[in-house]
């Protein structure tokens, strides 16, 4: 069966990432454009690549710069590129950098390009922080203004509450539901109670930890020296609690649900700061630089549901095509790395994997099944280890790669959920 | 012959094109000016011509000055004297041309170029980097001879004028027209065309050829325009000249006595006292050493670095350093200057973190000064990518080592190095002492291993003295060398010997200056006698700034390897012995103060010295004779040896590389200037009381046999 590329095969060559930081800690002075460059300089870097090798550099971002909304552009004029790379970014929710991945892969499988890079990076410390509707319009209007008298006028319309700022919120447009309110529904729905979240949030707090203590993670990271004084250096991600306990997991509030609620912000991912980027080529190409690649893609698949609905749970509709379309069941995975937004929205992914009406929504007649929980985010997750939107893909990308072949295994599936009711999946393999 | 100015009229412009042919420069060489003269006749007679514009035919230089060959066939002052009255003749016609004449000025505008642009009737510049602006005769000794120092205070002001001319600097276009030299700056692309327009409107008179701008304001009144500001803004030039030069050189006071002149006497008067000093600077032996170093540094530019036919020099695309110490950090700042990919290790992250800093801190420097944008600074920040393990070493073309100094360290790094580099990656060491045999030793491909000496610091010392062994290879020869001028370095190439050139001459200097102290002498009056004779720094200084542990372990090296002529004296093997190290651990023989400030000699470190407290006066003369000849000594011997290919490197690696007077030209050109012979006795008239360290080396004898010298007395210091 005619797997992903029809015949041209697309290597991811290696991956790198700036460790992950919780917003507003270790990471905050350091825009998304220059988190980006970090992670790309780094990643030509460690992997001898020859800059005037990469054709082109797709990125993903959730929340852009006001003033530099083409983060890609900004990252492909890092010195050791030529300024002849084109870039696009990407904007598909939390699944962002798979789809800058996928479309760097998209060009290489065309034979447009033989080796891009992708990724992606995000700053939740630097959100841009926007006016109200009346103030922009008066300020608007003032710099139109011909006279100064009617510059003076526009001014004056300018009301007290008019200067509340407006910090952007994780909701949806479609329905003013928060992330967090939707995570809500779905543990209703799906049954989900308080005590299997906190579970699988110390799950991947303690394998994150581990995953930290032996170097298998940090070793996807490049340390990060904070400039101008470049004292303080990160070279771990500093969301992980390794003594963290289920008794302080229960202790914490419902924040979205006071009453009947049951997520809270241990059992959910942390806004986070961090950039992640791959390095992609043709096999041929791959081959002839001399390149050993950490693997390859077989199948993608995106899907999307009502955002009404239940907001996370699209991974369900795209798993099982990604599966068919690599030719492959779930037996046949050897590791899982889930996106986890929420304990509350994995819980209710894999609940939906073993659903047989989730498996009819998505045009199959028997689920996708059950995934072993030891091949499943064997070394945490986004609860843990923290996830900036727009650089998630790339990193559990790298994770997945590096781990399976740590292991030896063959396939790995990955799945992200996202915003807007949409959901990912990716089938890789090795060799 | 084709000839080095083609003028096009159109519309009754002249359109000028100035571009020398078979030649990278424009320079005023006698060709030219004979050329000029003949434009000048014509715009002054051709009556369909109403205006002109002068603009250059090359990339990069409108005007870079008088041609420097020419003044080595200059024998007396009278001729360099009639030299710059004839300049002024021709300047002054052009001033007061018939027509008017506009500077369209791309590129650089200096010496002689910016005298004939002074005495345009409009001057524009483009906005580009390379078009620059500068008066540099007082950097070879001389001051200009062009009219410039009556004409550009004039226009600019005394204070601006007075900077330009007496340190020579450069300054950028966007400048030039704040200061009112230039009146317009434009992109490269509509230069002509504004040129032609404003050529146009001179012409009809739209446009007044007087000063447009020019200096004004309530500063200028008070300084400027009376005579006490003046006397005022004259004495503190005079201070600064004199706290810069320490008397050694005349040509900034010379130009300030002209600049005073034109104010209180006129410029008539002005212009022909410029024209005499301009004559007495030229055959002085200090402009005529100044030229000497710049012929030698322009020919080290051309020197490929090994014999003809020389492999062409491969391109250094990424380069590995190892150790982000302050000279790693250093040599990584100015290679991403270059736009080199760096990757910069170290044991670990702390280290490195400090390496980038420090790195970041040399170029945060030149933002200050505006040398550098912010946005270049961040790229090449970028460029430099930290790292504790060698990740990302496999496409390397070159790795420079800056690790501990220690034979066994560098040789474990050369061997980790070796085993993940590609077999083309070049390996140089950054050791001052360790010789590069020795390191090689251990080398799976010695003929890759070079020596690459940097000074510190690496940003500010111009010299590079590249060692190669009997293996390293051609190409890797040319290849580092090609790459250090890259970086903006003087190369000298020596060959491998403990000490190589630069540290191997210093050695003597030091331990003389050291037996001076063993004999009772005061640490100051040591200093102070070299500092007179020239040298930046005396030597007791400069070994606190080196570090004492270093200067004692590099001491102990040059003993074993020469035997007791290098012997340390007592003095610096007792304070090394006593843990002082100098200025980095604030305490040597003289005193720091928290911040590293040097705060006067520390007197408690002569209970160390074998005379103690007692000092003994020893005149000046003899102090310098001693300390200086020592030096001068072996540095022939490095010649004599074949460490030195040339005495031209010699005295560039000893001008550039350790601060040897420039005013004197370097070791070899002090010995000709003195006669060989007598400094052949005056190291056997040491020689007899302090046998045998003052043994004259044979070459020097020999020399001193045949009357020979180092270079011919007259005319081009390299001939042929």
């Amino acid at each position: 069966m005619a797997t992903f590329g029809n015949g041209r095969r697309v290597a991811i060559v290696a991956g790198v990432r700036t460790p992950f930081a919780r917003s507003g800690t270790a990471l905050k002075t350091i825009s998304a454009i220059d988190l980006g460059k970090t992670c790309v300089a780094e990643l030509i870097q460690r992997t001898s690549l020859d800059g005037r090798d990469v054709e082109a550099l797709v990125f993903g971002t959730v929340v852009p710069s006001v003033l530099a909304p083409n983060i890609a552009r900004e990252v492909a004029l890092l010195p050791m590129l030529p300024k002849g790379v084109q870039a696009v970014t990407v904007s598909r929710a939390c699944a962002s950098a798979n789809q800058a991945i996928t479309d760097a892969a998209d060009q290489i499988a065309l034979g447009h390009v033989s080796v891009a890079i992708a990724g992606g990076a995000e700053s939740l410390s630097n959100v841009p922080i926007l006016h109200s509707r009346g103030f922009s319009d008066a300020l608007v209007t003032a710099s139109r203004a011909k006279t100064l008298g009617s510059r003076v006028k526009a001014l004056s319309r300018i009301r007290p509450k008019d200067l509340v700022p407006i910090t952007p919120a994780i909701a949806e447009p479609s329905t003013g539901e928060t992330m967090g309110q939707s995570a809500e529904k779905m543990a209703k729905i799906n049954h989900v109670s308080r005590d299997e979240q906190d579970q699988f949030a110390l799950r991947s707090h303690r394998l994150a930890a581990a995953g930290t203590k032996d170097g298998r993670l940090t070793a996807e990271i490049a340390p990060t020296y904070v400039p101008p004084k470049y004292e303080v250096v990160i070279g771990a991600d500093n969301g992980i609690r390794d003594d963290t306990s289920i008794d302080q997991l229960a202790a914490l509030k419902p924040v979205f649900d006071r009453r009947y609620g049951t997520v809270t912000a241990g059992n959910s991912s942390p806004l986070t700061d961090g950039a992640a980027a791959v390095l992609l080529m043709s096999d041929e190409r791959a081959r002839a630089l001399g390149y050993t690649p950490l693997g390859f893609i077989r199948s993608y698949a995106y899907a999307a549901l009502d955002p009404g609905e239940q907001l996370l749970q699209a991974p369900v509709l795209a798993a099982p095509v990604a599966l068919r379309r690599a030719g492959l069941s779930l037996r046949d995975i050897d590791l899982v790395e889930m996106h986890e937004a929420f304990a509350a929205q994995v819980l209710s992914n894999l609940r939906g994997f073993e659903s047989k009406a989730w498996a009819e929504r998505a045009g199959f007649s028997e689920p996708v099944g059950e995934v072993d929980r030891a091949r499943l985010n064997v070394m945490g997750g986004s609860i843990a280890i923290g996830h900036p939107f727009g650089a998630t893909g790339a990193r559990i990308t790298t994770t997945l790669l590096n781990e399976l072949g740590r292991r030896g295994g063959q396939f790995g599936l990955m799945t992200v959920c996202a915003a807007g009711g949409m959901g990912f999946a990716m089938v890789v393999e090795r060799q | 012959m084709t000839s080095a100015l083609t003028t096009d009229v159109r519309d009754g412009i002249a359109v000028v094109t100035l571009d020398v042919p078979n030649a990278p420069v424009n320079t005023f060489a006698r060709s030219v000016r004979d050329e000029f003269t003949a434009l000048i006749d014509r715009l002054d007679r051709d009556e369909s011509i109403r205006a002109a514009v002068i603009r250059s035919g090359k990339a990069d230089v409108w005007v870079a000055g008088a041609d420097i060959e020419e003044f080595l066939g200059i024998e007396t002052s009278s001729q360099a004297e009639a030299l710059s009255r004839d300049g002024h003749a021709l300047l002054d016609r052009l001033e007061k041309l018939r027509t008017p004449v506009v500077a369209a000025i791309n590129g650089a505008c200096l010496g002689g170029g910016l005298e004939a642009a002074l005495a345009c009737a409009y001057r524009i510049g483009t906005d580009t980097p390379k078009t620059v602006f500068g008066l540099p005769e007082v950097q070879l000794g001389l001051i200009p001879g062009g009219g410039g120092t009556q004409r550009l205070p004039r226009l600019v002001g005394l204070e601006a004028g007075l900077d330009m001319i007496l340190t020579g600097r450069n300054i950028r276009a966007r400048k030039a027209l704040q200061m009112g030299l230039i009146h317009e700056l434009v992109h490269p692309a509509i230069l002509d065309e504004i040129a032609i327009e404003r050529a146009k409107a001179l012409a009809d008179g739209v446009l007044a050829r007087s000063m447009v701008g020019g200096p004004h304001g309530a500063r200028h009144i008070l300084l400027d325009e009376n005579r006490i500001g003046r006397a005022l803004v004259f004495r503190q030039a005079r201070e600064r000249i004199l706290a810069r030069t320490r008397g050694h050189y005349p040509a900034p006071l010379a130009a300030l006595d002209v600049v005073a002149t034109g104010y209180a006497h006129g410029t008539e008067r002005g212009f022909r006292e410029e024209a005499r000093l301009f004559g007495e600077l030229a055959v002085s032996e200090v402009s005529r050493q100044l030229v000497f170093l710049f012929f030698a540094t322009s020919a080290l530019k051309k020197d490929p670095g090994v014999p003809e036919p020389a492999p062409p020099p491969k391109p250094i695309q990424k380069l590995g350093i190892l150790g982000a110490g302050f000279m790693g950090a250093g040599i990584a700042s100015i290679a991403a200057q270059q736009g080199t990919l760096i990757r910069l290790k170290d044991a670990d992250p702390g280290r490195v973190g400090k390496g980038l800093a420090a790195a970041r801190e040399v170029m945060r420097e030149r933002l200050t000064k505006k040398q550098i944008t912010r946005q270049q600074l961040d790229d090449y920040m970028t460029l430099i990518g930290g790292t504790t393990d060698y990740s990302g070493f496999r496409n390397v073309d070159l790795v420079i080592e800056a690790v501990f100094e220690d034979l066994g360290v560098k040789q474990a790094v050369l061997r980790e190095t070796e085993a993940v580099t590609r077999a083309e990656a070049i390996f140089a060491s950054n050791t001052s002492t360790i010789p590069i045999t020795q390191l090689a030793s251990v080398s799976v491909r010695p003929q890759r291993v070079i020596g690459m000496h940097f000074f510190s610091p690496v940003p500010k010392m111009p010299l590079l003295e590249v060692i190669v062994t009997k293996e390293t290879s051609r190409e890797v020869t040319t290849t580092v060398v090609g790459y250090g001028k890259t970086l903006g370095k003087t190369v000298i190439v020596v060959n491998d010997a403990p000490g190589f050139f630069a540290n191997r001459i210093l050695a003597p200097y030091i331990n003389e200056a050291g037996i001076l102290l063993d004999e009772g002498v005061a640490i100051d009056a040591i200093d102070r006698a070299l500092v007179e004779f020239g040298f930046p720094v005396g030597p007791i200084t400069l070994i606190d700034e080196v570090g004492l542990d270093i200067a004692g372990k590099s001491g102990a090296i040059m003993l074993e390897a020469f035997g007791t002529r290098m012997a340390p004296s007592q003095s610096l093997t007792r304070v090394v012995a006593a843990g002082r190290t100098g200025r980095k651990g604030k305490k040597g023989f003289y005193r720091y103060d928290e911040t590293g400030k040097k705060r006067g000699v520390d007197p408690s470190v002569y209970e160390l010295l074998p005379t103690g407290q007692r000092r003994t006066e020893i005149p000046a003369d003899e102090i310098q004779r001693r300390c200086v000849l020592a030096m001068v000594n072996e540095a022939v011997r490095c010649l004599q040896d074949g460490i030195l290919r040339s005495s031209r490197d010699g005295d560039v690696g000893a001008v550039f590389g350790i601060g040897f007077p420039p005013f004197r030209g370097g070791p070899f050109r002090y010995v000709d200037s003195l006669g060989a012979e007598r400094v052949v006795r005056a190291l056997e008239g040491l020689n007899s009381d302090r046998a045998p360290r003052f043994a004259p080396a044979q070459l020097l004898i020999e020399m001193a046999r045949g009357g020979r010298r180092f270079y011919p007395e007259r005319g081009h210091p390299f001939p042929g």
